[in-house]
This record gives C-alpha cells, structure tokens and sequence, in this order.
C-alpha cells in the first residue's frame, strides 16, 4: 500500500521547554541590538580600525546565505528538473530559504553603520563593487521567495478567512485576493522559480567575490580568483545537506516519521558534489602551490586543515557509503559535518584568512556580538515553528488521501 | 529514469562550474592598463628631509574642521613616537618616527596614497568614493551606508570608520584638502611644511624631480620610488634613506588593487549575458523536463 504525502499544518502546541529556551535566547540577543542601535557599533561589537568585519558578516549573512542554499537547489531539482519524488521537500527548503534570507536582510542592516540607509543601493549603483552585486540580488531574491510562499500562504486560506467582528467586511475582499494571488501566480511561477536560481548562483558566487579585492591582507590558502566558485560549489553542496539535516531534526522534533527514501535520494547527489567541490579546492592549492604554507602549524593552517578534512572529506567518504545513506544517524551525522565544514569555510574566509597590515591586536567576537548572533537564530527557529503550525510546509503521509490511479485499479501495487 | 535525470543534472552543474572559471580565468589580464592623464597632480614625501615637527597634523586638523590642540604642543610633545600610529576617527594624518643607523631617524607621514585605481571607488556598494581628475579621492558623506567595505579593500589600510557613532558614523580619511585644491590653495600639510619635505605639483614632474634626486644623491637615497608602481601608482610619492619595508609600507604588487575582481564582475555582467544565458538554458531544461513528464503520463 503506498501512502501519498500531502503538506498539512502539524497540529502540535507551540510552547514546549526547548522553546521557552529559544525565546529566552532571542530576548538576549535582541537587547544587545538595543543597545547597539542606542549607542554605536563600538559600544557593542569588537570591531576596530583594523577589523572593519566580525561574525555579524562571516556568521549571518555569509554563512546565512550559504546555509539557505537548500532553497535554490532544491528548486532546481524539483522545479527545474521535474523530480516529482523531491516535491515533499520543496516547501520546507523554500521555508528555510525564505525565513534564513530574511535574517541575512536583518544581519546586514545592524551591521550597517547607518542602517537606515539600507535603501541606497537600490538607487546608487556600482556596476563593479561585488558587494553591490551581493546586495541587490538578495534583495531581489527575498522577494522572489516570499512570491513563492504565496501559493502556500493562499492554499491555507482561500475559503477560511473568517475575521470575527469588526474587520468581518475584509473577508470577502481578502478571499478575492487570494484567489486572484493564486490564479495569477500558478501560470507565471515559473518565471520566479528560475528567476531565484539564476539570483542565487550569480549572489552566491559574488559573496565569493568580496574578499577577492582584499589581496595583500588575505592569507594565501584562501584567497585565489577563483573564490566565486568555490564558494557556488560549496553552497550546491551544503544545500541538500541542510535539508537532510532539518528534515531529520524536525521529524524528531515533532514527531514524525522522516522520509527517508527521499533523502537517501538526496544523500546520492551530494558525494559526487562534494567531490567536485573538493576537486576544484585541490586543484586551486595545486596551481597556486599553496600547499607550502601548510607546511608550518599555525592558526591558519590548523583551521584550513579541519575545514577541510572533517568539512569535506569526511563526508565525502560518508555520503559514499550505502550504510550511511540509508541510516538516520548516519545521515544526521554526515551532513552536520558538511554544514560545519561550510560554516568553518565562510568564517576562514572573512575572518581568519583576513590580515590587516597595522592590527595591534587580532578580533575575536564580544558577548554582544555572538548574543545578537545567537539570537537571530534563535528567532529563526521559532518563527519556523510557528510557520510549520500555521501552514501547509510539512508533508504527512495520509491514506484518506489516496486517490484511486488507474495503477490500483489495475491491481499493481509497489 | 532517475539515472538519466541525474546525469543530466551533473552536467549540467558542471557546465555551469566550467563556464564560471573560464569566465573568471579568461578575463583576468584582459583589461588594458589605462593611461593617466598628464595632468594628475600628486605629493612627493622626501622622508631624509622631513623632521617630525608633525606640523603638517595640525594644519590637517584645522582645515577639516577637527578638534585640536595648540601647534606648539605638536613640536613638543616626542612621546607619541613612542608607538606607530594610524590615521583614526579623528585625525587624517599622522607622522611615525623609525629609528635608523645613520645620524637622524626617519619620519614617515602616513595618510591616504590617492591610488590612480582606488580600491575603494570600485568597491563601494553605493559609489560614495570618487575620483576626481587631479588625482584626488574624496568620500561622499550622502551616499555612504556605513558597510565598511572600503576599509576591507583599501591596499594601505586608510579609510576609517566612526564606531563611536550611533548616528551618521563617517569614513574618515585624507581627501587630499580638495576643497582647498579646486580654489588654488595648496594643500594645508603641504603650505605649512616648514623644511619642504613635501613637494606639491604634477605627478609627472614629481617624479623627475624624484627620479633627479636618487641620481644625485645614490648615496642618500634608497633606490625606489614608493607609489611609483605599487597597484597601479599612486597620487602620493615616497622616497627614503632605506627600505620602506622597514618603516612599514605595506609590499605590494603593480597590479591596481581591484583588478582582479572588477574584472570577475565585468565578465559575469558583460552585456548581462551569462545571467540571461542561464536564465534561458534553464527555462528549456524545464520545458523538456516537463514535455517529458507529460508524455509519460500519457503513455
């Protein structure tokens, strides 16, 4: 008997001790914002003349956007390709997507001097700063994946908008909305759906782009011209982990039985990812012949030896195996090692492998910092809980569901 | 079924990677060096000459509007040699001293070199640096959103951010007085200069005049114009009794400092066809996927 998934809002209560621990988190985090926002990037952050960027950048926004990459690339297997299999995984990833860009958006903003400037370049262009690149696609982009939520936001909705009392007269009007919003996007999404690839591959690449100008401060093993794609290969990499890695947690979280033929399909596609990733990362040492500064212990090749061993060749050879694609832990385990191994990738990137030439002292985050860090995805992992309650976003097997095909009616079954 | 899409996926991807890196590898030296005009103007540093009297601080101070002591206690205050300075939230330039095995030390003025292809004006995420045609690069207080990517792409470690501030933090840095420079005046470190250790003028005249002195003197001189060559050249010009390593130029190469990544972004933007390219490959990859799709359910 085979069970059809549908997505269907979880029933469960919102506050449970875990949560209680997640918005005592947020709390945290959010007053340090206070008072980063009352009196100044300094008052809060460890920044100084020489460390212009800390993990407000390498942590939310680089490894944000890197870590939200499931959306995209999930996308593009389900959308793009047609695997109609991965269907069940879309709208967690886009979920994850949409909810992990908007904090990229949140990061960028409290790390902006003057934030309420946010706007600017939308207005003032440079054709040539990468970072304007990086900017203007991820705002487009957030954008395209609120669009691609709507059909999720209207499927719960048409048909039970039922305000009670003084704002009843919205009813009709808002149902009209959603149904037109519906009608509307479901001959045109398409155009989204490519559109937010086509965004992340160029944003993706370009945050690669942004410490490729800081030459003479970067530390070789890192900085190479091909950074861009290192850092497109690494985010196709980590975007079918990541799904792995959530699906995983909130089967576990509320209960539910995960499903594990889709992501062992998942797992198959992410060795030979890796590989070509890894591949590309080999190669560049090879060319560039930075294997010499391995040759000397110090904090930097220390760092670039655990990124790489147990960030991607580790999993590498975990992603390989039969045993561990078809085991829950073993999929748990490998792909944290992937997440991690990105993680560790991005911050080398912006903050080891970063050597101004006059620092008197190296960075290493405040409290208040790594509070508003933490805080953020603390908020993060709420507000996808309050989502999967109120939406359609999680697939449950459901048998009242089963339509009669014309396979059963054939008698066949699988 | 699943082998086919799968494979297709992979090449695909790779497709994409290869495409990628050869538009990165392919562009990297294509640019051609551009030619500076003749009338760039610049500030030759003549470091043997130069006494630490840091004179050349306070009239900055004074001509940007920024808090200040008395010029005396610039000449006499000798402490502040004690350790190297940087230029900071409230001062644009500073004067180290570096002791030497010859008679006198050696004081270096630091502040910004005036790159003929800044860093700063390619990166910047809202276009708030330009530069100007005497040389000069000035930062726009309207446009800047206080990212702080000058800071990470400056070669020289320059522009400074207020991070006492929590409203309106400027960048902080050398503008090569042009508001005094576009009414005539010289710049104020250069008019109060008591010994003429700095050289006002054409960048091209400057350096024959540097050029003439290391002949005269190769005794005296180290053989090496610093911001001759280094990224690109720059608007300011040092000469020194010895290596600037030792007074801690920063080493750098003759490539402009945003060479490599401007030309990564012109080659993924020209004419905006790798993005519209992808766009259409992958809008046929789903058209067949799906023309597909649909044929098999009619089967």
């Amino acid at each position: 008997m085979q069970n059809i998934y549908k997505p269907v809002p979880l029933k469960r209560h919102f506050l449970t001790p875990g949560v209680m621990i997640l918005i005592v988190l947020a709390f945290n985090g959010l007053v340090f914002l206070a008072l980063r926002l009352i009196y100044g990037l300094g008052f809060v952050t460890n920044l100084d003349i020489q460390h212009p960027w800390g993990i407000w950048i390498a942590i939310d926004v680089a490894c944000g956007v890197a870590l939200a990459s499931g959306g995209f690339t999930t996308a593009a297997l389900g959308h793009v390709l047609h695997r109609e299999k991965y269907k069940v995984i879309l709208r967690p990833a886009l979920l994850t997507a949409m909810l992990g860009y908007t904090f990229v958006a949140f990061g960028v903003m409290v790390d902006l001097g003057r934030w309420y400037y946010i706007w600017h370049p939308l207005i003032y262009w440079n054709g040539s700063s990468p970072l304007f690149e990086v900017g203007i696609c991820v705002m487009f982009y957030l954008t395209v994946l609120y669009i691609e939520f709507i059909p999720v936001v209207t499927e719960r909705f048409i048909g039970k908008v039922n305000f009670k009392g003084l704002l009843k007269f919205l009813n009709i009007p808002i149902d009209s909305i959603l149904r037109f919003l519906d009608r509307s996007l479901s001959k045109t999404m398409f155009i989204f759906v490519i559109a937010g690839v086509v965004l992340s591959t160029l944003h993706q690449s370009s945050l690669g782009t942004l410490m490729v100008v800081a030459g003479s401060k970067m530390h070789p093993l890192w900085h190479t011209p091909i950074l861009p794609l290192l850092f497109l290969l690494s985010a196709i990499s980590v975007g079918f982990p990541m799904v792995i890695f959530e699906s995983l947690l909130a089967a576990r979280s509320f209960k539910i039985k995960p499903e594990m033929e889709v992501l062992t399909g998942l797992a198959r596609m992410v060795g030979p990812l890796l590989f070509v990733y890894f591949g590309f990362k080999l190669g560049d040492m090879v060319i560039r012949g930075t294997y010499v500064y391995l040759e000397v212990i110090n904090t930097a090749s220390v760092m670039f030896m655990i990124e790489i061993v147990f960030g991607v060749l580790v999993p590498l050879r975990m992603f390989f195996s039969e045993k561990v694609i078809h085991s829950k832990l073993g999929l748990f385990i490998a792909s944290s090692f992937v997440i991690l191994g990105i993680f560790l990738n991005r911050i080398n990137d912006f903050l080891v492998a970063y050597n101004p030439p006059y620092a008197v002292k190296s960075y290493f985050p405040s409290i208040g910092e790594i509070s508003v860090t933490v805080g953020f995805i603390a908020l993060l992992v709420l507000l996808y809980r309050i989502a999967i309650i109120i939406f359609p976003v999680i697939s449950l097997p459901s048998r009242d569901l089963l339509p009669k095909s014309k396979y059963e009616i054939k008698g066949e079954s699988k | 079924m699943p082998n086919q899409n799968r494979r297709d996926f992979f090449k695909t991807s790779l497709a994409l990677g290869v495409t990628v890196s050869g538009l990165a590898s392919g562009k990297l030296k294509a640019e051609t060096p551009k030619v500076h005009p003749e009338d760039r103007m610049g500030v030759l540093v003549d470091t043997t000459v130069c006494i630490g009297c840091r004179s050349c601080e306070y009239a900055c101070k004074v001509a940007h509007n920024l808090p200040t002591g008395s010029l005396e206690s610039y000449h006499d205050d000798r402490s502040v040699f004690n350790k190297e300075r940087r230029p900071g939230e409230e001062v644009l330039t500073v004067v180290n001293e570096y002791k030497s095995n010859q008679e006198f030390p050696i004081d270096v003025k630091v502040q910004c070199m005036h790159c003929e292809e800044p860093a700063c004006v390619a990166s910047c995420i809202v276009h708030a640096f330009t530069k100007h045609k005497d040389g000069s690069v000035t930062w726009d207080t309207g446009k800047c959103i206080g990212c702080r990517y000058c800071v990470i792409a400056c070669p020289f470690q320059v522009p400074v951010f207020q991070y006492s501030k929590a409203l309106q933090p400027n960048i902080m840095k050398c503008d090569f007085c042009y508001d005094r420079t576009s009414k005539g005046l010289l710049p104020a470190c250069v008019e109060i200069c008591p010994v003429e250790a700095l050289t006002y003028g054409k960048k091209v005249e400057l350096l024959q005049v540097a050029k003439g002195r290391i002949k005269q003197k190769p005794d005296k001189y180290f053989d090496h114009i610093y911001g001759e060559y280094e990224v690109g050249g720059t608007s300011w010009l040092y000469l020194s009794s010895t290596n600037f390593s030792n007074l801690d130029f920063p080493k750098l190469g003759e490539d402009p400092a945003p060479a490599t990544s401007e030309s990564i972004q012109h080659g993924l933007f020209r004419y905006f066809v790798p993005p519209v390219a992808l766009y259409t490959l992958l809008g046929g990859i789903m058209w067949l996927t799906k023309r597909k799709e649909n044929s098999e359910e009619e089967e």
